[in-house]
C-alpha cells in the first residue's frame, strides 16, 4: 500500500502544494483526474480524426513531402466509391463476416449452454477453451500457415484421417474456393472463446426461479429452452454478435499473417486493402477518403443495431 | 448447493455436457500444443510426413532463435577449433558457423518494455478518469463515455495515417515512447471503462465515512478507493498488457527496427535457405506461453473482465 | 565479444598509427535483405571493422517484407539506417524524396569513378534520372533471375531416352522458353529414383514483388515492353501487345502444367527449398543464391547446373541487384560514406566476389579468369548483357502492386484473361502516371 505510485507522488510533493491539492474542491479533482486522459484522447483519436478528414479531400502522398497538395474536392470519394475492385474487397469482408459470425454464435452459444450445465471441473475447462484469443493473432496465424500446408500440414492431415480425402490434393490458403473458408475457420477457432464468455454470462444472469416456477408449470425442458433461455439471452446473444462482428470487421493481423488477402484478392478484406493503399502505395489522401468511408459505414451500423439491442432489452 | 434443486441438471446430463465441452477443448488446443512441440522438433522432423507425435527432442529450435549462422564449407570446418559450447556444436553439426547473436532477444525485450510502459500509464491515468467519472458530475459524461469506447471501433490501418504523419513530424517514429504514449492511448478507453465497473461497485459511504473523519477527497481516493479497487486496477492491467503484448498492426507501420516489438518480428525469422519452422515456433512458444500461464492462474479475474465491459453498457 | 572486437580495433589502430582515420568511432548500421550475400557481406565488412574502428551493426528484413519495412522507414524519416542496399527501382523515390544523400560530390572528391563499375549496374542501380550523371548509390550487387536444374537427373540414361523418344531432340538445358516448357512438362509427376517430381519452382509470391519478376523473365524474351518510345509513358500497344499477352498466357500455362502443387504464393525461400528438397528438375532464382546452392551438401556440387534465362524473340532477364547508397536522416554520414570509399576498392571488390558477392567492379567482371571462377559466372555475365527493369518511378510501389494484383488474379486465382489483365493493367498504371502529372 505504501508504495503505490499515489502515495509517492503524494510524498514527493511539497507540503504547500500538497495541502492544495488536498483542499481542491470536487469539480477540481474531477477534471483533474479526467484531463489527462481527455487529453490524451483528443491528442490521438479526436485530432488525427479530423486531419484525415481533412486528407481524405486532399492528393497528399506521405511519401512524397516535396510535392504540392492540392484540395480536389471529393474526387478521392467518388473515386472509392465507382471502383470495382473495392467493391470485391467489400464483398470478401461481407462473406467474411457473415461466416464468422455465423460459426461463432452458434458454437459459442453451444459451448456456453454446455458449460452452463455446471459439470465438475467446467471452470478449468473454460479457462482452456479461452486461450486461442488472448494470444496474439499475427504470431497464431503465422503458424497457422504451417498447419495449413499440404500434406505435411497438420490441418490438411487431420481431414486427410477424417475422411480419407489425400491431405497433398487440396490447399486451403492457395485454393481460390477454399481461401476464404481457410481465415473462417481460424478467426472462428480464435474468436468463438470471447462469444462463449457472453453467452455464459447471459445464462447465468437468468434467475433460477423462473425455471422453478416453469417447472411447477410442467412445462417441457424443450419449452423452457424457447420460451425462457433463449428470450432471456437473445441481448447478450445480439452483443455477442455485436461485438464479434466489429472485431472482425477490424480484422487485420490473423488475416494479413495467413494469406495476405490472396490468392489474387480473393481474401482482401477492407483492412487489407486500406492498409496497402495508406502503406505500400502511399496514396494518402485517397486512403484517408477510404478510411472516413469505413468508419462512418460501421459507425452507422452500430448505431442502428444499438438502438435494436436497446428496443429488445426494453421488452 | 442442494442436489435436490429441479434446475439441477442431471448426472448424465452433465457427463455428456462435459464430455462435449472437453473435446472441443482437446481439438482447440491441439495447433498450441503443435507450437508448443514444433519448437522442439528437429528441422527434419518438423516437417516429417505423416506429421511426427514422438520425436527425439531437440534444441535446435531455440538454438536458431536466437544465433544468426553461416553455411560453411567442410574444409573451412575442418580448420576451426572444436566447439566450445553445446549450441555452437549444434550449428557445427548443420555445417554451419554462428556469426551472432539473433534480434529476438532485443524485439523480446521491446515488448517487454512498451507492454508494461503502456500498462502502467493507462491504468495510473485509466484509475484517475473512472474514479471521477464514477463519483463526479463531468459535463457531457454519458456523451464522453461512449465516445471513448467508440473509438475501438476503426480499424487500427485507419487510424494508423495519421497518426504516422503525426510521429513522422514528432520524430516518434520507431521509438519506445511513441509506441508507449500510443497503446495508452489505445487502451485507455478500455481501461476507463473497465475500471469505472469496478470503482462503481465500491460503496460510496467508505468514502463518505472517511471524509466526516477529516480526510480530503484526495486522501479518500488513494487510501479508501484504491485499496478497495486493487482487485479491478489489478485485472484491468492484464488486459492492457495483453493487448499491448499481442498488438501487430501498429507495431508493423509505426516500428522498423529500434523499437520493433515481437509480434512483427517472429514470422519474419527465416533461417539459412527456407523458413525454419522450429524456429519460428520456438520464438513463439517463448512469447505465448506467458499470456498462457497468466491466462490459467489468473482465470477468475480474466474471464470476468472480458464479459464485463461487453455485457455492462 | 563485442569489446574483443573493440580491442583488437583498438590494438591495431594503435600498431599502425596511421590508419586511424577518425578521432570518434561510431556504430554504423547497415540495412539489408536477410539472404545469403548479406551473411557474406557481414564477413566481408570485418575488414571495414578492423580498418575503421568503426562497428558495424547490421539489420537484415526478409525478402517479403523488404521493400514494406524499408520503404516505411525511409518515408517516416527514421534513423535506423545509415546505409541501405536498397533494390534498384527504389533509386527514382529515393532521389526525388531526398531519403538518399546525391554521391556526386563524394565520388569526385574520392577519385571514385562510376568508369569503373559495369554500365549496365551503373544504370540500373546509381543514377537517376536513368541514364544521367546524377549517382545516389555505388553499385553493390549484381543481380539478375537465372535457372539453375538437376544435372544428376537430366544426366540418367533412361530420362535422356525417354526425352528423346518424347520430343525428338536431347534433353539439355533449354534455350529457349518453348523448351523450358517442354521440360518442365517432361519432369512434371515423372517419377525419379521413387519418388514423384515436379518439373519447375517458379515465383508467384503475391505480397510484394514475387510474381511480378517470374513472369517478366517469361514477358520479356517473348516481347512484352512498358512503353513503345521509351520516357514518353506510351503503354498501349507495349503492355498488352499481342507478344505480352502470349507470355503472360505462357507463364500461366508454366505454373499450372509444369509446377509442384501448392506453391501459389512462392518466392526466393519457396524455390530453393522445392529444389534442395527434391521435388523440381528445374527452379527460377536470383544469382545471388548460386554460390549456396552450389556448395549445398546435399544438391550442389555434381548434381547441380545452371542456365541463363532463355530467351524467345529476344534475350532478356530480369534485373535483380542493389546499390548501396546513405540514408539521407543518419546523423552518422561521414562514417557512413567512409565504408563506401571502402567497399569501391578493387580488392574490396575482389574478396566480394570470392565471398559470393557479385562485384558489379570491372576490374572484377573483366578478369579474364573470372568466367571460370565458378560454374555460373558466365551465364551472369550473359544475363547482365540483357538485364530489363521494371518501372524505377518513384512511385514504384504503386505500380509494382498494382502489376502483382492484375498478374496473380489471372495467373493463380483464375481471375479473367491476360488481355483483360493486361488492359487493367494499363489503366491502373495509366491512372498513377496521371496522378504523378506524368500523362
Amino acid at each position: 500500500m505504501s508504495d503505490t505510485p499515489f502515495n509517492r507522488a503524494a510524498k514527493a510533493t511539497p507540503p504547500s502544494v500538497a495541502a492544495k491539492i488536498r483542499g481542491l474542491s470536487d469539480r477540481a479533482i474531477a477534471w483533474i483526474f479526467v484531463l489527462p486522459t481527455i487529453f490524451l484522447l483528443l491528442a490521438v483519436n479526436i485530432f488525427p480524426l479530423i486531419w484525415t478528414i481533412n486528407l481524405s479531400f486532399t492528393n497528399f502522398r506521405a511519401n512524397r513531402p516535396n510535392r504540392e497538395v492540392e484540395y480536389i474536392g471529393l474526387r478521392n470519394y467518388e473515386r472509392i466509391l465507382t471502383d470495382s475492385d473495392i467493391w470485391l474487397t467489400m464483398q470478401a469482408t461481407a462473406h467474411f463476416l457473415f461466416w464468422t459470425i455465423f460459426f461463432q454464435v452458434l458454437i459459442g452459444f453451444a459451448l456456453a449452454w454446455l458449460i452452463n450445465r455446471k459439470f465438475k471441473g467446467n471452470d478449468l475447462w473454460t479457462t482452456l477453451i479461452v486461450l486461442p484469443m488472448m494470444l496474439s493473432p499475427a504470431v497464431v496465424g503465422n503458424f497457422w500457415t504451417f498447419l495449413y500446408q499440404p500434406q505435411i500440414g497438420l490441418f490438411n492431415y487431420g481431414i486427410s484421417f477424417l475422411t480419407g480425402i489425400d491431405p497433398s490434393s487440396f490447399q486451403m490458403i492457395g485454393d481460390v474456393t477454399l481461401a476464404p473458408w481457410s481465415i473462417v475457420i481460424v478467426d472462428t477457432w480464435m474468436w468463438t472463446p470471447f462469444v462463449m464468455l457472453i453467452c455464459l454470462a447471459g445464462l447465468r444472469s437468468i434467475p433460477d426461479y423462473i425455471y422453478e416456477a416453469a417447472e411447477i408449470d410442467r412445462a417441457s425442458k424443450w419449452r423452457q429452452f424457447w420460451t425462457i433461455t433463449l428470450p432471456m439471452e437473445l441481448p447478450f446473444l445480439m452483443l455477442a454478435v455485436l461485438f464479434s462482428g466489429i472485431e472482425n470487421f477490424k480484422m487485420y493481423d490473423l488475416v494479413v499473417q495467413l494469406t495476405g488477402g490472396g490468392p489474387g484478392s480473393i481474401t482482401e478484406l477492407t483492412s487489407i486493402n486500406l492498409k496497402r493503399e495508406a502503406f505500400e502505395k502511399w496514396r494518402t489522401g485517397y486512403a484517408s477518403a477510404y478510411a472516413i468511408i469505413l468508419f462512418v459505414t460501421v459507425f452507422g451500423l452500430a448505431s442502428i443495431y444499438v438502438k435494436a439491442l436497446n428496443k429488445v432489452k426494453e421488452r | 448447493m442442494s442436489s435436490y434443486s429441479i434446475t439441477e441438471p442431471s448426472a448424465p446430463q452433465k457427463w455428456i455436457a462435459g464430455t462435449l465441452v472437453v473435446a472441443y477443448a482437446v481439438i482447440t488446443l491441439l495447433p498450441l500444443v503443435w507450437i508448443l512441440t514444433t519448437g522442439f522438433k528437429s528441422p527434419v522432423d518438423a516437417i516429417a510426413y505423416p506429421p511426427k507425435v514422438l520425436f527425439e527432442p531437440s534444441l535446435e529450435g531455440y538454438v536458431n532463435l536466437f544465433t544468426t549462422r553461416t553455411r560453411v564449407s567442410p574444409e573451412q570446418l575442418e580448420a576451426l577449433p572444436p566447439p566450445e559450447t553445446w549450441y555452437e556444436e549444434v550449428v557445427r553439426n548443420r555445417d554451419m558457423v554462428i556469426a551472432g547473436p539473433s534480434r529476438y532477444g532485443e524485439r523480446f525485450l521491446n515488448s517487454v518494455i512498451i507492454g508494461f510502459g503502456s500498462t502502467f500509464l493507462s491504468v495510473f491515468l485509466g484509475t484517475l478518469a473512472a474514479y471521477a467519472f464514477s463519483r463526479f458530475k463531468v459535463p457531457l459524461k454519458d456523451d464522453l463515455l461512449f465516445f471513448i469506447l467508440s473509438t475501438r471501433m476503426m480499424p487500427p490501418i485507419a487510424v494508423a495515417i495519421p497518426i504516422f504523419l503525426m510521429f513522422r513530424t514528432l520524430g516518434l517514429s520507431d521509438t519506445h515512447l511513441g509506441m508507449i504514449l500510443l497503446y495508452t492511448a489505445v487502451n485507455i478507453s478500455l481501461a476507463v471503462w473497465l475500471l469505472k465497473g469496478f470503482i462503481d461497485e465500491i460503496p460510496r459511504e467508505y468514502e463518505e465515512a472517511a471524509l466526516i473523519d477529516g480526510y480530503t477527497r484526495f486522501q479518500a481516493f488513494y487510501k479508501v478507493v484504491l485499496p478497495q479497487a486493487a482487485t479491478g486496477i489489478a485485472s484491468t492491467a492484464i488486459f492492457c498488457l495483453i493487448f499491448s503484448w499481442n498488438e501487430y498492426a501498429f507495431a508493423v507501420l509505426l516500428t522498423s527496427g529500434t523499437a520493433q516489438t515481437a509480434p512483427p518480428f517472429i514470422p519474419t525469422i527465416i533461417g539459412v535457405g527456407g523458413q525454419d519452422w522450429p524456429a519460428v515456433a520456438a520464438g513463439a512458444t517463448l512469447f505465448l506461453v506467458p499470456v498462457m500461464v497468466f491466462t490459467i492462474l489468473l482465470r477468475k479475474h480474466l474471464l470476468r473482465g472480458i464479459t464485463f465491459g461487453a455485457v455492462r453498457k | 565479444m563485442k569489446t574483443a572486437k573493440l580491442l583488437a580495433a583498438t590494438a591495431l589502430v594503435a600498431a599502425s598509427g596511421v590508419l586511424a582515420p577518425q578521432a570518434q568511432a561510431d556504430e554504423l548500421t547497415l540495412c539489408w535483405a536477410a539472404w545469403d550475400p548479406a551473411n557474406a557481406l557481414v564477413e566481408l565488412s570485418k575488414e571495414f571493422e578492423a580498418q575503421s574502428g568503426h562497428t558495424m551493426k547490421f539489420e537484415f528484413v526478409p525478402w517479403p517484407n523488404f521493400a514494406d519495412r524499408m520503404l516505411n522507414e525511409l518515408n517516416s524519416g527514421g534513423k535506423l539506417c545509415d546505409l541501405l542496399i536498397g533494390d534498384s527501382q527504389w533509386i527514382g523515390g529515393g532521389a526525388e524524396n531526398g531519403h538518399y544523400v546525391k554521391l556526386n560530390d563524394f565520388f569526385d572528391k574520392e577519385g571514385i569513378s562510376m568508369d569503373d563499375f559495369a554500365p549496365a549496374t551503373v544504370y540500373a542501380y546509381s543514377t537517376w534520372p536513368k541514364g544521367t550523371p546524377n549517382y545516389y548509390a555505388l553499385p553493390a550487387m549484381g543481380d539478375a533471375n537465372g535457372w539453375f536444374y538437376r544435372k544428376d537427373w537430366f544426366e540418367k540414361p533412361e530420362i535422356q531416352e525417354a526425352f528423346k523418344s518424347e520430343h525428338g531432340r536431347d534433353l539439355a538445358p533449354p534455350k529457349t522458353q518453348m523448351e523450358l516448357l517442354e521440360i518442365a512438362q517432361f519432369f512434371q509427376e515423372r517419377e525419379i529414383d521413387g519418388q514423384k517430381r515436379y518439373g519447375a519452382a517458379i515465383f508467384t509470391e503475391r505480397g510484394s514483388e514475387g510474381i511480378t519478376m517470374g513472369a517478366t523473365s517469361s514477358m520479356y524474351p517473348i516481347g512484352f515492353k512498358y512503353e513503345m518510345t521509351p520516357g514518353k509513358y506510351d503503354m498501349e500497344g507495349a503492355v498488352n501487345s499481342p507478344e505480352a499477352v502470349a507470355g503472360l498466357e505462357f507463364y500461366k500455362e508454366l505454373y499450372k502444367t509444369a509446377t509442384p502443387p501448392g506453391y501459389t504464393d512462392s518466392y526466393m525461400e519457396q524455390s530453393l527449398d522445392a529444389f534442395k528438397s527434391g521435388q523440381v528438375a528445374m527452379a527460377m532464382n536470383w544469382f545471388a543464391f548460386f554460390p549456396g546452392l552450389y556448395a549445398d551438401p546435399d544438391t550442389g556440387g555434381d548434381k547441380i547446373g545452371f542456365f541463363v534465362n532463355p530467351g524467345q524473340a529476344k534475350e532478356a532477364s530480369t534485373l535483380g541487384g542493389q546499390g548501396i547508397s546513405v540514408v539521407a536522416y543518419s546523423d552518422k554520414q561521414e562514417a557512413a560514406l567512409e565504408y563506401i570509399k571502402w567497399f569501391a576498392q578493387p580488392s574490396v571488390q575482389s574478396k566480394w566476389w570470392d565471398l559470393g558477392g557479385y562485384s558489379c567492379h570491372v576490374s572484377v567482371l573483366n578478369d579474364p579468369s573470372f568466367a571460370d571462377s565458378a560454374p555460373f559466372a558466365s551465364d551472369f555475365l550473359l544475363a547482365m548483357d540483357g538485364v530489363m527493369d521494371f518501372w524505377q518511378e518513384p512511385a514504384y510501389a504503386e505500380l509494382l502492386l498494382a502489376m502483382q494484383k492484375r498478374l496473380h488474379d489471372y495467373v493463380v486465382a483464375d481471375q479473367g484473361t491476360a488481355q483483360e489483365a493486361l488492359d487493367k493493367l494499363i489503366e491502373d498504371w495509366t491512372e498513377t502516371f496521371e496522378d504523378e502529372g506524368k500523362l
